[in-house]
């Protein structure tokens, strides 16, 4: 059954991001599934900068910009102001990076989510502050140098597990969350079609590779990305009205194959390369039984 | 006579704060819980609960949030408040910066309160006085009916096409906030005819999709943008006083100018103030004519614009003036004091007093008010703690 993308551009061609940024990609799709009527806020990060400076833009829908904090509650506001204008059928959209969703947005983004507002928050997660170039952020995974975990004389490389947003969104009751990157637009986009359907609060985490932060050839970014999910690194998974279905990759495989490919796990040796792989099969049995578990 | 519509009530400072939004024609108020601020929003909160208020109250996760959505709401179309104290102001710092360079005209009621720490819940100006570099206009209230009067006449302001800056309202915790006082509360459609509806010309419009608050490079309209804010600022003035007279008309109450004098006319001391303790000096000021001396108050009323031009025709030619600040900036006294002394600079030469007195919530009294008045006439100039433990 084919599924075409649909051909409406929202995103311009003509701005400042990286060669291979997968961002761009996360942004344009996000906006092919939601049409015209959307309006999108956007803290500090990649995508502040993005655009362009002024008076320059690179999407045809309305883009706020907002300090790092303020995602959540921007967001907030922008919903109820359209509603009280008899806007309803517009789609409001947060779109934040990792670092101003998990780490410095996180209060504000909790409290959306609990208040139940229909809106959109979209996690472009690119797994460190890449915009200030390459600093740890709570969304880093283990195992990763940046600029403030440099490797050092004492292999001091991220000790700590990714934080992972999605599942927190999920324990809180969102109604909403899926996980999703850019190598898999159609699934991407229908993601996005989904939460669109659903009442409420909507949250989507899509994995973004960077090239500039991760540190591999700007023309392997869908690469990076589809092995992020056929090694299971980052599982795509839809959980919508108390459902969980996690999607079973067409072929599995080890995660070297995926962490040798990129500069920032480099240093990895085969103990810690290990670990990475038994975390892996530890998180994907326990979503697994989180599918066959009804909530 | 239009002023026959009015009618009159038994209200707080912060009841009256809570008219003045509900007169104004508000829909979207967004705010965070803290004393003593809470009774403002609670009874925003009953008003549309009640539906005697045609509003959305959303009750955000911090006064960094509530300012944030706010700005969000008004940006995309809908007039819109929020009210704080102390540390939520605090909190709101960045946002507060963020809504007045986005050019917001949103009006926000501060209720004075101390910084921590140590914790104090009383009055004291130093938290808004931190928030004087914000862009934002400030107005010191000093009765519960100018704090209902300033929300109705803060819109206008704000929202003048030569402003386009937001407005914080502020009160002196408990002292106006808790404390009753009869008001004058204006009919509906009297404040429809003096405020216009909200109309702001550079919302989010689908049609014309833009990006609003997008960087500049050192090159780019980065300066002039801010210098444009500067001018605003300045331009608000004219705006202020033409606010005052038509208020004036359409109302019946006066308010003077960006400063309130009191019995300046033939002074030849001053003491200068803000908020109630300006309310307290009036009545020094009476009791100190009584026994002929010849001394007035300069009541600050507007922080930002700051009135410098009042200031020096107000003290020009006097033997001492007191400037009196109740919050504390660690340069020299007040910011108050600061202000008031740059302003001489050159244009006249007075012998100053600066006091710091009444911070978090310490009583100012009358015998007080007398002390102070006492080292202006001596000519003792320099910097005063007043009523602390261990001496000036």
């Amino acid at each position: 059954m084919p599924f075409s993308l649909p051909r409406e551009e929202l995103m311009e061609p003509g701005h400042t991001a990286c060669h291979g940024c997968g961002a761009t990609l996360a942004m344009r799709y996000l906006l092919k599934g939601l049409g015209e009527k959307t309006v999108v806020s956007v803290p500090a990060s990649c995508w502040a900068v993005i655009p362009g400076a002024m008076p320059y833009r690179s999407l045809d829908v309305p883009m706020i910009y907002t300090p790092f904090a303020s995602t959540g509650a921007s967001i907030t506001g922008i919903r109820e102001s359209l509603d009280l204008q008899g806007k309803e059928d517009y789609s409001v959209v947060g779109f934040a990076g990792d670092g101003g969703t998990a780490d410095i947005g996180l209060q504000s983004l909790s409290g959306a989510m609990e208040r139940g507002h229909n809106v959109f928050y979209i996690m472009y997660d690119n797994e460190a502050y890449m915009n200030t170039g390459v600093q740890r952020s709570g969304s880093t995974p283990f195992g990763a140098t940046t600029t403030t975990t440099p490797l050092g004389k004492r292999r001091n490389f991220k000790k700590q597990e990714k934080k992972m947003v999605a599942d927190l969104m999920i324990a809180q009751g969102v109604p909403y969350v899926a996980t999703a990157t850019i190598a898999y637009p159609e699934d991407l986009i229908r993601k996005v079609r989904n939460a669109k359907e659903t009442e409420g609060p909507k949250f989507i985490q899509i994995l973004t590779p960077c090239p500039t932060g991760w540190y591999f050839s700007p023309d392997e970014t869908v690469e990076m990305s589809r092995l992020a999910v056929k090694t299971r690194i980052f599982p795509l998974y839809e959980y919508r009205n108390g459902m969980f279905k996690l999607t079973r990759p067409s072929e599995q495989l080890q995660v070297w194959e995926y962490l040798r490919k990129q500069n920032r796990f480099r240093h990895l040796n085969s103990t810690e390369t290990s670990m990475i792989q038994e975390a892996v099969e530890r998180r994907w049995s326990e979503l697994l039984s989180r599918e066959n578990r009804p909530r | 006579m239009k002023s026959m519509a009015q009618t009159k009530a038994l209200v707080t400072g912060n009841e009256a704060a809570a008219i003045g939004v509900k007169l104004s024609d508000v829909r979207f108020i967004s705010a965070y819980p803290i004393t003593p601020q809470t009774t403002i929003v609670e009874k925003l909160a009953e008003m549309v609960a009640n539906e005697e208020l045609d509003a959305r109250y959303v009750e955000v996760e911090s006064e960094h949030s509530a300012m944030t959505a706010v700005f969000s709401s008004e940006l995309t179309g809908v007039r819109s408040y929020t009210a704080t104290s102390s540390h939520g102001l605090l909190y709101m710092h960045e946002m507060l910066h963020w809504t007045a360079g986005m050019r917001l005209p949103i009006v926000v009621s501060v209720v004075n309160r101390a910084i921590g720490p140590p914790w104090n819940i009383w009055a004291d100006q130093t938290d808004s006085m931190n928030q004087k570099d914000t862009g934002w206009l400030q107005v010191y209230c000093e009765s519960n009916q100018e704090v209902l009067d300033t929300i109705i006449m803060g819109y206008r302001i704000a929202e003048d096409r030569s402003v386009k800056l937001p407005l914080m309202s502020m009160e002196d915790a408990f002292i106006l906030s808790h404390t009753s006082e009869p008001v004058t509360v204006p009919d509906i459609s009297q404040v429809r005819d003096f405020l216009p509806e909200f109309d702001l010309d550079f919302t989010v419009d689908f049609k014309n999709p833009m990006g609003y608050g997008s960087y500049s490079t050192p090159d780019g309209p980065f300066m002039e943008l801010k210098k444009d804010m500067a001018d605003s600022m300045n331009k608000a003035r004219a705006v202020i006083e033409k606010t005052y007279r038509d208020f004036s008309e359409s109302f019946g109450r006066d308010y003077a100018g960006l400063t309130d004098n009191y019995m300046m006319e033939d002074a030849e001391f001053a003491l200068v103030a803000t908020g109630t303790l300006a309310s307290t000096a009036k009545h020094v000021v009476n009791l100190l004519r009584n026994e002929g001396k010849k001394v007035g108050l300069v009541r600050v009323k507007f922080f930002r614009p700051f009135p410098s031009e009042e200031i020096v025709s107000s003290l020009k030619g006097l033997k001492g003036a007191g400037v009196i600040d109740r919050s504390l900036a660690f340069s020299d006294g007040g910011s108050l004091y600061s202000e008031v002394s740059a302003s001489l600079y050159r244009k006249a030469d007075v012998p100053l007093t600066g006091f710091v007195a009444g911070l978090g919530g310490r009583d100012v009294r009358v015998e007080e008010f007398r002390k102070m008045y006492e080292m202006v006439e001596e000519g003792s100039e320099g910097i005063r703690w007043i009523n602390t433990k261990g001496g000036e």
